[in-house]
């Protein structure tokens, strides 16, 4: 890969789930300029008190390196598994996506919603509440359908991922 | 174990005690009265009161720097905290350890806007390596003892304890140190074995090496520095140190070029930039030392070795970077090195040391001292001759004078060089100073500073009185913030906009009146009487020097150009101007 080129990466980072952990995280992007594309955090061991955070980010190889050592660095970080170079991962979001619309429109955004596999979990006469999961790249695409459909506002997670397979962090 | 039930006061005095702190330096307020009554009723930790909490972190780091041993830094809640950030922020640039306990509001009152309440853990959150805010009595004495270990360990950095009134007053367990341990936090200090055989191969077959070694070497503590001594005489190659390494390395040995970057030699730059293999010893390649990044040594291939991997492939890629501390990782490379019988190519090496003669011969720090003037240079030189003879520390303020003490005063021994690098702090010297000598009773400590930097914390002139320190302030003073001048001068048509020192004050006076000896010396055959009369004081002096207002600080490395472009202060012939708009946008 050359030097300069900017690519995409997605970054699990497992922390002690103490107070300020989020914002060391998200102050060690702010303050040295890197890019969050997404981020999203919960408690994955009640027992240890350790949380997930999942991070897509971008910039230049030399770039990631510097975040995932930055990351490192951080005292309550345990580990730090950068799973786009560490084999095929699965990622997933979750997005809940209002649309109001009556007629012709309403139809076709409840017909477009099954080929999406999307559920209607909420409906009224005039409108839907669409639960889409999949990768961000299929949630695009969907909320670019649901546009001239009376797609009105949109809530998602971020992504949450895990490397495929055996491998563990 | 039965558990220790003490108040939260006596948990902080037990565990200062127990982690060996002999000194604190502070300021009180609210928020930490019951730590004061504690530090009252005891005499194991003696407080040095400074006047003003940024101070208390610089003689912190003077005391860390000259010893090796942690700062410990104790101030209120609200303005004592706010006023430490720059000194905290001073020890994260240059890797000093500091454990600064704040004083908080009780826990209740927290978020409500309380009387000298701040959100001290999110203010120094991006200032220290770490910080904790205690909220649980049965984490105070876990917190105390992890901050140490979090502040020495690896990379060494400030830590922040946020300690909240209640917590303070109210019983907490005491644990001993040895009783916590970290699950996290675990620095690595061996490095990998075969990258260190890959990075001495790759020497061993090098034409042009150098070694480029910074503070992290005196980091790794005075054992680094011995092995760092060993390595470069056995294998007989060029080292240059950076404005933080300065003492790791004997400066009047032969093989030292002296320091490089910015205002370093001639030799020590030409060296870098055309080097075939670089070894970064503990040394960061800050933008001071590299010039121009897109030329910088460019025909070289590099290995980098630092304690932290954050520093390894951040500015510069190096080709090998070993993670480990300096110390563990210069022993072995000489262990490795006498084993495979390496062997640098002598005739290649020869033509490489006669290249550096014939840098070495620019004598690119060369002055003349006029009969009518004193040149700045020259006070560094005559105190640096007239203390060889005693074991002598120096602090520095940050412009000119600093530069010209890195460049003239040679340090022979880690730990007796204090300076605030990363960060260019104004007012770390006499603050940094008190440090060093409440650390050191019976040595003499030095702090050179310019006319400007000395008023940026003119208060501690108290301190030293109180305290009896006998510090020996030199003030250059050139009555202008000369590399603030000196830039104008070069970058902006010499338009000198607010860095006319207007009105200092009369620093004999000033003396006088905080109860001390104030000296002036304005004619150069009256300096080293001045330098001797001042060194034989048995108290604090201050020594205004009226220098050369013209003098600008050479050789430099213009902004943007890169090391093969320096100038040279004889070439310049007073028309100095860069002409460069990209120099002015660069810092």
């Amino acid at each position: 890969m050359k030097e300069t080129e900017i690519s995409k990466h997605t970054i699990s980072v497992l922390v002690d789930n103490e107070a300020g952990v989020l914002a060391r995280v998200i102050g060690l992007f702010s303050g040295r300029g890197y890019n969050i594309e997404s981020l999203t955090v919960a408690e994955v061991d009640a027992h240890t008190h350790e949380s997930r955070i999942t991070v897509v980010t971008s910039g230049t190889p030399m770039v990631i390196e510097q975040i995932k050592a930055q990351l490192s660095r951080l005292v309550p970080v345990h580990k730090v598994n950068d799973l786009t170079l560490s084999g095929p991962s699965v990622e997933r979001e979750l997005a809940l996506i209002k649309v109001i619309a009556t007629g012709e429109k309403r139809v076709e955004s409840l017909r477009i919603a099954d080929i999406f596999k999307a559920r209607a979990v909420d409906a009224t006469n005039s409108s839907f509440v669409y639960e889409i999961i999949g990768s961000p790249e299929k949630i695009d695409a969907f909320i670019k359908l649901m546009e001239p459909l009376g797609l009105s506002e949109i809530s998602r997670t971020g992504v949450a991922a895990i490397s495929r397979g055996t491998l563990t962090m | 174990m039965a558990e220790r039930i003490l108040n939260g006061s006596e948990v902080v005095l037990q565990a200062l005690a127990d982690q060996g702190v002999e000194v604190v330096f502070g300021y009180p307020g609210g928020a930490v009265l019951p730590l004061y009554d504690e530090i009252f009723k005891q005499n194991r930790i003696r407080h040095v009161l400074v006047r003003h909490e940024q101070a208390a972190v610089h003689a912190a780091e003077g005391y860390a720097r000259s010893t090796g041993k942690v700062g410990v830094v104790l101030v209120t809640s609200g303005p004592g905290a706010t006023n430490a950030v720059t000194g905290l922020t001073d020890a994260l640039m240059d890797s000093i350890p500091v454990v600064c306990l704040t004083g908080q509001v009780p826990t209740h009152l927290i978020g409500n806007d309380a009387f000298q309440e701040a959100d001290t853990t999110g203010i120094t959150r991006p200032c220290t390596k770490h910080n904790y805010l205690v909220k649980d009595p049965e984490r105070l004495a876990r917190t105390m003892h992890e901050a140490f270990h979090v502040a020495s360990s690896g990379r060494p950095g400030p830590v922040v304890i946020d300690l909240p009134k209640d917590i303070l007053v109210g019983k907490a367990p005491y644990l001993e140190p040895s009783q916590v341990q970290h699950r996290t936090y675990n620095p690595v200090v061996k490095g990998d074995r075969g990258q260190i055989e890959q990075a001495l191969e790759m020497l061993a077959s090098a034409k042009k090496p150098i070694l480029y070694c910074g503070g992290g070497v005196i980091n790794s503590g005075e054992q680094a520095c011995k092995l760092l001594a060993e390595f470069t005489r056995t294998t007989g190659i060029p080292i240059t140190l950076t404005l933080m390494g300065l003492g790791a390395y004997p400066a009047s040995d032969k093989q030292h070029l002296g320091m490089l970057g910015m205002h370093g030699t001639y030799e020590a730059n030409m060296a870098m930039h055309d080097c075939d293999v670089m070894f970064a010893v503990g040394a960061r390649f800050d933008d001071r030392v590299t010039g121009n990044l897109d030329f910088f040594a460019p025909g070289s291939q590099k290995v980098q070795i630092d304690i932290d991997p954050s520093s390894i492939n951040k500015n510069v890629p190096v080709d090998i970077g070993i993670v480990g501390d300096i110390g563990h990782v210069l022993e072995d490379m000489i262990k490795i090195w006498k084993a495979k019988q390496y062997k640098l190519d002598a005739q290649a090496l020869d033509g490489w040391w006669k290249e550096i003669e014939g840098w070495r011969e620019k004598h690119c720090l060369s002055y003349k001292q006029p009969k009518d003037v004193i040149k700045p240079q020259h006070v560094i030189r005559r105190v640096h001759a007239l203390t060889r003879d005693r074991k002598t520390y120096i602090t520095t303020d940050v412009g000119q004078h600093q530069m010209w003490a890195a460049q003239h005063f040679g340090f022979e021994h880690p730990y007796e060089w204090m300076t605030s690098g990363g960060l260019g702090t104004m007012g770390y010297g006499m603050p940094a100073a008190l440090g060093v000598q409440v650390a050191h009773p019976d040595a003499t400590v030095v702090c050179f500073t310019g006319d400007a930097s000395i008023m940026m914390n003119i208060q501690e002139c108290a301190t030293m009185t109180q305290y009896r320190l006998p510090i020996k302030t030199v003030i250059l003073n050139n009555r202008y913030m000369g590399m603030v001048r000196q830039w104008q001068q070069l970058l902006h048509g010499s338009r000198y906009s607010e860095s006319y020192s207007e009105t200092l004050p009369d620093f004999v006076k000033l003396s006088e009146a905080f109860g001390f000896t104030g000296m002036k010396c304005e004619n150069p055959a009256d300096l080293d009487d001045a330098i001797a009369k001042m060194l034989e004081i048995d108290g604090p002096v201050i020594l205004d020097v009226a220098v050369d207002d013209k003098e600008n600080c050479y050789p430099m490395i213009p902004s943007g150009k890169p090391h093969n472009e320096m100038l040279l202060g004889q070439e310049t012939n007073g028309n100095e101007a860069i002409d460069s708009d990209e120099g002015m946008v660069l810092v």
